[in-house]
């Protein structure tokens, strides 16, 4: 009884929010209207008993792709009202496919039932006295391993290519160019000093300054007067 | 009536696809309404799942439905990545304006 009003409850509003997300004339409204929406899917998979899905549905739904959809959403400095142009022109084609579609969905419900034998194909019955998710757990992690592992790449791919794609690079990050490094041929000639002399200063490679970095001599004059008679002598 | 079976799940389960179908029709042409019917779609089809994995007492529809998450999660990651440097370079998302690859 409270089970089935639940129901009723998540139902409309789950369907009313979904009418709002494709018909809404803000998308900031259709994302949000989204989100509603999965916080009533996930009360109806908890009414049907799937707890895990319903939690992983607010966890991955809620709060990762409806987020990322508003953050998108948000940033994108779209007209959206020019987008919205031809929003009466195929409003009829929509809703004949739709009522043609939904029509055919319906035969397909009333005329179905469940094959005689579709208890003992199940593959992995529900066992009794284990809570959704230790149950869940222990079929994934066994018969369904690869396939766990498969879904674990397609993630991995998908975070790897959303990066590659809107990565924009500024050329601030120092980083290593192996051709280059590997590429590079050594220039260094080697010095003979005299014997005996000891080494100068000439002998000493050193790098080069930085170019931006040039001498101001006018300051330098200015007060190098009196550095001159200071310890000049040295020099001379 | 007030006892839920699998008949009032699979009806709401259809009336969230017709209506992520019709808003495909409906919002031509802004990419991300697209991609959000998208999701109800999806959605629509976790519900199935579940519905026919309660009915049966078969925890595979569920891990089904937790793969047909994994996916959808990754399509609108990569989706949302598309538009945001479609926009970036063409300055509009309109899907008419999206026509680069047509042949």
């Amino acid at each position: 009884m409270i089970a089935a009003l639940a129901f009723y409850l998540f139902a409309s509003i789950l369907i009313a929010s979904a009418v709002m997300v494709v018909t809404s004339r803000n998308p900031v409204h259709s994302v949000l209207y989204l989100i509603l929406a999965f916080f009533n899917a996930a009360a109806l998979f908890l009414i049907a008993g799937a707890e895990f899905l319903a939690m992983i549905l607010v966890i991955v739904y809620v709060g990762a792709v409806a987020v990322l959809f508003l953050f998108v959403v948000m940033m994108l400095d779209v007209d959206f009202v020019q987008l919205r142009e031809g929003f009466q022109r195929y409003a009829p084609i929509g809703a004949i496919i739709g009522g043609i579609l939904f029509l055919e969905l319906l035969f397909v419900l009333g005329t179905w039932q469940f094959a005689a034998d579709a208890a003992e194909l199940r593959l992995s019955p529900t066992p009794a006295g284990v809570s959704n998710t230790k149950a869940l757990g222990r079929i994934i992690y066994t018969d369904y391993i690869f396939l766990f592992q498969a879904a674990g790449l397609i993630l991995l791919v998908a975070m790897i290519g959303a990066i590659v794609l809107t990565l924009r690079d500024k050329h601030h990050s120092k980083r290593q160019n192996i051709a280059v490094q590997v590429a590079r041929t050594s220039e260094l000639t080697m010095a003979q000093p005299a014997l005996g002399e000891g080494i100068r200063r000439e002998d000493i490679l050193r790098p080069l300054p930085p170019p931006s970095k040039a001498p101001k001599p006018v300051a330098h004059h200015g007060h190098g007067h009196d550095d001159d008679h200071g310890h000049g002598g040295g020099h001379h | 009536m007030l006892t839920i079976g699998l008949a009032h799940y699979l009806t709401v389960g259809a009336i969230l696809f017709v209506l992520g179908v019709f808003g495909i029709f409906m919002n031509r042409k802004n990419v991300i309404v697209i991609l959000m019917s998208i999701e109800l779609i999806l959605l629509s089809v976790n519900l199935n799942l579940v519905a026919f994995s309660s009915k049966l007492d078969d925890l595979t529809g569920q891990v089904f439905a937790m793969f047909i998450l994994t996916v959808a999660a990754a399509e609108a990651a990569i989706g949302l990545a598309i538009v945001v440097i479609y926009f970036r370079n063409h300055g509009s998302i309109e899907v008419e304006d999206i026509s680069a690859l047509k042949g």
